[in-house]
């Protein structure tokens, strides 16, 4: 991306001034190196974001943003209802709620030497259902679908799925308030019915990962993190039920914004008042989809603690935090100093409440919430720590995980599936993937550098590093 | 049927396809085979049986999308790809017919499963060389 397009505010603060129909500036936290990878339509989506109508302070984009469908991938944008703010389903996303958990074994790293770590991985890769046409073991009934759209992760915990102490670790404690399964189309409901407890395909995963290093003893103690530990993380979403709201209400907000008297400069920005018929029919259905993701992972983790009990008993895999990626939610942030009910969009991005903040859990409320940040096969992932306080920058957000370098295309042309796993097993790292070409296209070169757009989000006080972690077996869809 | 050709654009995290074709539907019928080409290879998949689909919207553009959609949810909900599309369009009507077969691990290899079918760089164009359907899938 041309960085003469942008003013320099500081090392990583990038600034468009409120020109023509942006009704507030734009502002991009990344190193010039990151703006310079950055594709030209990121800058095109946040001025056309800026425009749209209520929204209030900026329109942000993350270090490791990219472009996306109207908003950007990594686009935090917060509107006010009382001013004829907007909800979009494109702000949104159409994987509503993807998101990623880590959970702490206890364990050391030497606890997997040996052959039980292929045994883990084959047994990990067998049990968890991954990939295209993959099927859960849950078969949802019309009435069990309701109950889990409205209960999230409470639901799957009251059927036996994890303990209430799980809940307690998941952003709005497992389930999204105010959502509304009758907003749920036949069509979305269909989609899910047997897919409740798979992972997925594309950029989701479980990984077991070793804390490399600790960045914030402080931090790692009370997140219950230690140098050479394992972890587990897995990274998936709302499934096919949130594919299809996403679907749906983007097509429906396309048609609604001109009765509404909304110009939208592309109308791939699709959304509708908040407080409109459409609006709050998208949100109801959106908070019954971040309640389907919750539930999903919630399954995932499930499966994951079976695996671990047959393979490596002695795991605890205590629930450390659960983030969301693609939501809209409604937050109270301090704005020119008086404080306002927001419909904060996370495209891409993750919330990052810090020191204090009312919602976490006492154990983690000193510390700030954990930033759980996914990078790619090969370079790991990290744990930030919200940065918050009174210098909250872009809504209490932070980046999501490394973006990707190059197109899916562009990957294919440069790595054969077989070769990138050949070449990870060689330094230690197991996947098992059902398709090699989805392999290739997930090759660790297709992604940035994690740890530059990690840096970057901490220079730029939005999170600050608290462990990098390795990944010692990757399942991918 | 299937008469024009097929390709891929780039995006950033994403697919472009891109259909070609003499007339509107061939268009949307090789924007449906570059849809599956994101899966596996279109070649691969048997017609082993054909799945019938109706849809409208309000402009050629969003009927693409709608189109392509209504695909997604198929290969989504029967575990099916397919390998050959007919379309036939009324206006802003469209019924068009998909055959394939059951996902096939083995065989198919599939690398990602499609989430839908965005607006972003969504165009329906005539030009000098016949037609243009494209959009950008999410996978």
């Amino acid at each position: 991306m041309d960085l003469n397009a942008w003013t320099r505010v500081s090392e990583t603060e990038w600034r468009v001034p409120r020109a023509g129909r942006m009704r507030v500036p734009a502002v991009l936290f990344a190193t010039a190196d990151l703006v310079a990878e950055m594709d030209d339509k990121v800058y095109t989506q946040m001025v056309n974001v800026a425009a749209l109508p209520g929204i209030v302070g900026a329109s942000y984009a993350m270090p490791d943003a990219h472009w996306g469908y109207g908003f950007p991938i990594g686009g935090v944008a917060a509107f006010d209802a009382a001013h004829g703010g907007v909800v979009s389903a494109g702000g949104v996303g159409f994987d509503i709620s993807c998101g990623v958990r880590t959970l702490l074994t206890g364990l050391k790293a030497g606890a997997l030497d040996g052959p039980v770590k292929r045994l883990l991985a084959d047994a990990l890769a067998a049990h968890i259902p991954a990939g295209v046409g993959s099927t859960g073991r849950i078969h949802l009934t019309d009435g069990e679908m309701d109950a889990m759209l409205a209960g999230g992760a409470a639901w799957a915990v009251e059927r036996g799925y994890g303990t209430p102490a799980d809940l307690e670790r998941i952003e709005e404690r497992g389930r999204a308030a105010g959502a509304v399964p009758a907003n749920v189309s036949a069509r979305a409901r269909r989609r899910q019915r047997d897919e409740m407890g798979t992972l997925g395909s594309g950029n989701h995963y479980i990984e077991v990962q070793r804390v490399a290093a600790v960045h914030d003893a402080a931090a790692a103690a009370a997140f219950g993190l230690a140098a050479d530990e394992l972890v587990v993380s897995i990274h998936c979403g709302s499934r096919g039920l949130g594919h299809q709201i996403g679907t749906e209400f983007l097509a429906r907000m396309a048609g609604a914004a001109a009765a509404y008297g909304i110009e939208l400069p592309d109308r791939e920005l699709a959304c509708a008042p908040i407080d409109s018929p459409d609006g709050q029919g998208y949100l109801g259905a959106m908070r019954a989809a971040v309640n389907c993701a919750l539930a999903n992972r919630q399954i995932v983790t499930h499966l994951a603690r079976e695996v671990f009990a047959e393979v490596l008993p002695q795991a605890r895999l205590e629930l450390l935090y659960d983030v969301s990626h693609n939501t809209c939610k409604v937050e109270r942030h301090g704005v020119e100093g008086a404080m306002r009910e927001l419909h904060v969009h996370r495209k891409g991005a993750t919330r990052a409440f810090g020191p204090g903040h009312p919602d976490l859990p006492p154990a983690l409320r000193p510390i700030g919430q954990p930033v759980l940040i996914g990078g790619s096969m090969g370079t790991g992932s990290y744990i930030l720590a919200g940065a918050g306080g009174d210098g909250e920058r872009a809504f209490a957000s932070a980046c999501h995980g490394a973006g990707r370098r190059m197109s899916r295309h562009q990957a294919l042309r440069q790595w054969k599936g077989r070769e990138v796993v050949d070449e990870l097993a060689a330094r230690g790292i197991l996947v098992r993937s059902p398709s090699w070409r989805g392999v290739a296209e997930e090759a660790p070169g297709a992604y940035k550098d994690v740890g530059a757009v990690v840096g970057a989000a901490e220079r730029a006080g939005l999170a600050r590093k608290v462990a990098w972690l390795e990944p010692l077996i990757t399942v991918k869809g | 049927m299937a008469e024009g050709r097929w390709e891929h654009f780039p995006h950033g995290a994403d697919v472009g396809v891109r259909g070609h074709g003499p007339t509107r539907a061939a268009a949307f019928e090789q924007a449906a085979l570059a849809l599956t080409a994101a899966v596996c290879d279109p070649g691969s998949v048997l017609s082993e049986e054909a799945v019938e689909i109706d849809c409208e919207a309000a402009d050629e553009e969003l009927l693409l999308a709608a189109w392509l959609n209504a695909v997604v949810y198929e290969m989504a909900v029967r575990r099916m790809l397919f390998g050959r599309f007919a379309v036939a369009i009324d206006g802003l009507r469209l019924h068009g017919r998909a055959w394939g077969e059951p996902v096939d691990l083995g065989r198919h290899r599939p690398a990602v499963e499609v989430k839908g079918a965005t607006l972003t760089e969504l165009r329906v164009a005539q030009g000098p060389g016949g037609w243009l359907a494209q959009c950008v899938i999410d996978v």
